[in-house]
């Protein structure tokens, strides 16, 4: 078999051997598997490996490279799924007890979007329960470990899809961002994730937490890589109402197109209190960067994101608690057992069918709802978001792009913010705005703490401007080497 | 001091449908008060010409033609199904015979 290098391989590149022949989609899928074999036990990223559905791809797009047929443009490129993506014929979990044997009849439109393209699925990763969480630790199945230090959560909710690409375990992943999903555990572990505008991606046939936040995207080592994918996945489908008709953009042409004459503002609420020193230094440090690839850099103001917190967290639990509210124990998924009346098999199998912090959140989401209490929490939330959607729109006729950290702090250690939930809630306190404004934002790698533990910067640009988030992205990839450090493979200790 | 008792959280997790051990409800009235407390800080922002807003981006409801599509078999349908019975999910007894209390499921 060709020799192929996988550890930190880039999209691009894979699918370029693939299609020219070099290599062959069946060896690259064997070499990753072999990784995953090797490595995952330490880090406990995939929650189902699908070898033979990816033999079976790779095979078959071997024999139309062979036969000189048509290759989709991401031919034999191995790709994993954050499990909230539906999966025909693959059990599909959200990481939770109450889904556990769930085998969907159906395929989310963008996992066969990646299909169509010639992706190779090899399997399900792992997640907080239901997206609800930013370390992972909220996982049925075990945490997931950060790459980069086995003491360290990868971030959350979608851990397992960054530190698998962190890791090489695949060369691409989707994950969903509801709060900062996707960009804070890609900040976590030192890779790149986007987070795209409401309704550029498709939402069919991802499992619901908060409709009106919840985002998916892609996962990537460079910004180009996440480009590649998200031109794939994004663009209208008549399967999400909401789904947006606008064209799809030449996101890995913005990759290459300079910074010149971009206008980068800079929200002095995000570099307040509570910041970490390093990480503070690292995002400015990236900001002289952009100024001196020839972009402008001015002051802007978001004033109402002291509220965002707050306003995300009544508006994600009012939205669960109406979402999970299908899982009974009727339809699919965890039965309790011996149950005498349908009452009690409703509450005993979501008593004993979620974990504690779904649970949570379905009783805040109940509470805020409720008749009596509703003006003054949930329809005060809504004018909020309002609010703070309005702070992006004002800003956004100032400058074409924002940039700030990612997350106010590194990665931290397991167990350290579990014991109090509103810790935890904090550690989305730059990343949940974008959710409710609906805009697009990524998050890249721009620099390391002195304990080795990788930084994030995001950039966040106006709706359905991701072309310009991928200009400033990758104008900062080009001129830096953060995205080519990997982490070593993790050996002994921890299992 | 809590924003919530145990027996409001009792009454929460009826609505819920939610069967909650006594220590998660110990836990929840403990965490569901320090995260109201937290959201209080909202009702200081003046919202009072402030329209809410439900959706990120704003959209008319799409309309498709009313045709029929490709569905689900009902084998398909129900293969997920803890309990089957024929072509239906099967439930414990709803409702019951000459006034007798509720039965055994099946």
């Amino acid at each position: 078999m060709a020799a192929v290098d996988i550890r930190g391989a880039r999209i691009a590149t894979l699918a370029e051997s693939v299609r020219s022949g070099k290599v062959k989609a069946r060896d690259l899928t064997e070499a990753y598997l072999e990784r995953v074999a090797a490595v995952d036990p330490k880090l406990n990223t995939y929650l189902l490996i699908d070898a033979a559905g990816a033999r079976l791809q790779a095979d078959s797009i071997d024999k139309a490279v062979a036969a000189g047929g048509n290759v989709g443009p991401l031919a034999g490129v191995p790709i994993a799924l954050k499990d909230i993506f539906i999966t025909k014929g693959l059990e599909t979990t959200c990481a939770s007890k109450i889904l556990r044997g769930f085998v969907p009849p159906f395929e989310s439109t963008v996992s066969q979007r990646l299909a169509d393209a010639g992706t190779v699925m090899l399997g399900k990763l792992n997640m907080d329960e239901f997206a609800m969480g930013s370390s992972n630790e909220n996982s049925s199945r075990g945490p997931v470990r950060n790459p980069w230090s086995l003491a360290h959560v990868p971030g959350g909710s979608s851990g397992g899809s960054a530190a698998a690409i962190a890791a090489s375990l695949c060369a691409g992943t989707l994950g969903t961002d509801t709060g900062g999903s996707i960009r804070q555990p890609a900040a976590l572990c030192g890779i790149v994730g986007m987070k795209p505008t409401y309704g550029r991606v498709s939402r069919y046939g991802v499992i619901a937490f908060a409709s009106s936040l919840d985002h998916p995207g892609p996962f990537g080592r460079t910004v180009d890589d996440v480009a590649a994918l998200l031109e794939i996945i994004a663009g209208q489908d008549p399967r999400d109402a909401t789904s947006v008709p606008a064209p799809v953009g030449q996101y890995r042409a913005a990759v290459k197109a300079g910074v010149s004459g971009l206008r980068i503002g800079v929200p002095a609420e995000y570099f307040g209190a509570g910041m970490d020193p390093e990480i503070d230094a690292a995002v400015k440090a990236a900001i002289d960067e952009l100024g001196r690839a020839g972009a402008t850099v001015v002051p802007v103001s978001l004033p109402h994101t002291k509220y965002a917190i707050a306003t995300y967290y009544l508006i994600c639990t009012a939205e669960a608690a109406s979402n999970l509210a299908r899982y009974d124990g009727v339809k699919y998924g965890y039965r309790t057992p011996d149950a005498r009346s349908l009452e009690e098999l409703y509450t005993r199998t979501r008593g004993e069918g979620f974990g504690l912090e779904p649970k949570r959140r379905i009783m805040l989401g109940t509470y805020v709802l409720r008749s009596g209490y509703y003006d003054a929490y949930y329809g005060q939330a809504l004018k909020a978001r309002r609010k703070v959607a309005d702070d992006f729109s004002a800003a956004f006729t100032k400058c074409d792009a924002i940039v700030t950290p990612t997350s106010p702090i590194p990665a931290f250690k397991f167990g350290e913010k579990t014991a109090d939930p509103l810790q935890m809630y904090l550690a989305d306190v730059m990343t949940v705005a974008a959710n409710l404004a609906g805009v697009p934002a990524m998050s890249q790698c721009c620099g390391f703490t002195k304990a080795g533990l990788p930084i994030g910067l995001q950039v966040i640009g106006p709706p359905l401007g991701e072309e310009v988030v991928f200009r400033v992205g990758g104008a900062y990839e080009a001129r830096t080497s953060w995205h080519e450090r990997l982490p070593e493979d993790p050996t002994g200790g921890l299992s | 001091m809590s924003r919530i008792s145990p027996e409001e959280v009792r009454e929460i997790a009826v609505l819920a449908r939610l069967a909650l051990t006594d220590e998660e409800v110990t836990r929840m009235t403990h965490d569901l008060g320090a995260i109201l407390g937290y959201v209080d800080a909202l009702k200081e922002l003046d919202t009072s010409t402030t329209e809410p807003m439900t959706h990120a981006v704003p959209f008319d409801c799409p309309l498709r033609p009313d045709a029929v599509g490709l569905s689900l078999s009902v084998d398909e349908a129900l293969a997920n199904a803890p309990r089957r019975e024929a072509s239906f999910f099967q439930v414990p007894r709803i409702v019951t015979k000459g006034g007798a209390g509720p039965s055994e499921e099946g």
